[in-house]
């Protein structure tokens, strides 16, 4: 923790996740916005790096950046139409607003409040062990309740997902947008 | 040495880029990006303080990890939606979603 080198990937590694993190909201392409946003997860992995924290790293590259993006992909290639038209709501002098709000009133308590930090040597024994065993041991001992639920929430994810997005054929009837949209083919034929 | 409050201030600010995401654009997906912005940046704070302040170092990873698992069902489940909203309407919009809007 003490090392330059750590300070240093510090300041780099926080610009790279703050401005990519800008940077996806500016980007008028959801694609680039996509881009900056796997930029700026794989800026926190490394931050999490310089906090010792390698297994949650891993998993952050892992699933954030590996899994999470692909996701998004396919979201933004199966909404064609929907991707062009990518513009600001009303709210953007309100978000600016309460956004600036909630940065500064999280600083002020966190410059303010006096933190029990471990200094020195304590902090020192943490630098850079594995943490891989520590983790495993309490996700199956005292959060084994927690990593039970976690693993039913995925199943029911999966299930609310693949229900969600199948199609429901109907032989007989037309879904409604389908006859709009014959209703409005058949318009701008006439 | 770097402190905990740069850790918690940055953590704040990627949660403000998040908020401001999800309050100013109208793109179902870039909504659903920002809240992924959001829950990272709470991943964050849980790591630093499981670094800095914890006797036993670990919990806050745990946490983080549920955390990750959590943004994992939540971005299935809502792209999902966006599929589904996006095959009823011709859009990903969500100012445009308002059936359920008196």
């Amino acid at each position: 923790m003490d090392s330059t080198g750590i300070v240093i990937g510090f300041w780099v590694l926080s610009a790279i996740t703050v401005v990519s993190s800008l940077l996806v909201l500016v980007a008028r392409n959801l694609m680039h916005a996509l881009a900056f946003l796997v930029l700026a997860f794989l800026g926190m992995a490394g931050l999490f790096i310089t906090l010792s924290a390698d297994f949650v790293a891993v998993a952050q590259v892992l699933i954030y950046a590996g899994s999470i993006s692909v996701l998004m992909v396919f979201a933004v290639m199966l909404t064609p139409l929907a991707s062009r038209d990518n513009g600001n709501s009303l709210y953007v002098l309100p978000g600016v607003v309460a956004g600036l709000g909630i940065a500064s009133l999280v600083a002020f308590v966190a410059v303010d409040t006096e933190w029990a930090e471990r200094t020195g040597a304590a902090l020192a024994e943490s630098d850079f062990a594995s943490t891989v065993g520590e983790v495993g041991r309490l996700l199956l001992g005292r959060y084994v309740l927690a990593f039970e639920v976690a693993s039913v929430l995925l199943l029911i994810g999966l299930l609310g997902a693949i229900v969600l997005v199948q199609e429901r054929r109907r032989a007989a009837t037309q879904s409604p947008d389908e006859a709009a949209d014959t209703g409005a083919r058949d318009g701008g034929a006439l | 040495m770097i402190p905990i409050e740069n850790f918690l201030i940055l953590s704040a600010l990627l949660f403000a880029i998040g908020f401001y995401g999800v309050m100013a654009r109208r793109s179902a997906i870039l909504i659903l990006m920002s809240v992924e912005l959001m829950l990272a940046a709470v991943a964050i704070n849980f790591i630093a303080f499981a670094t800095y302040l914890d006797a036993d170092a670990f919990s806050g990873l745990v946490f983080a990890l549920f955390v990750i698992t959590v943004a994992a069902a939540e971005v299935g489940l809502a792209l999902g939606i966006v599929l589904r909203l996006y095959r009823e309407r011709r859009t990903a919009n969500v100012d445009e979603a308002d059936s359920l809007k008196w």
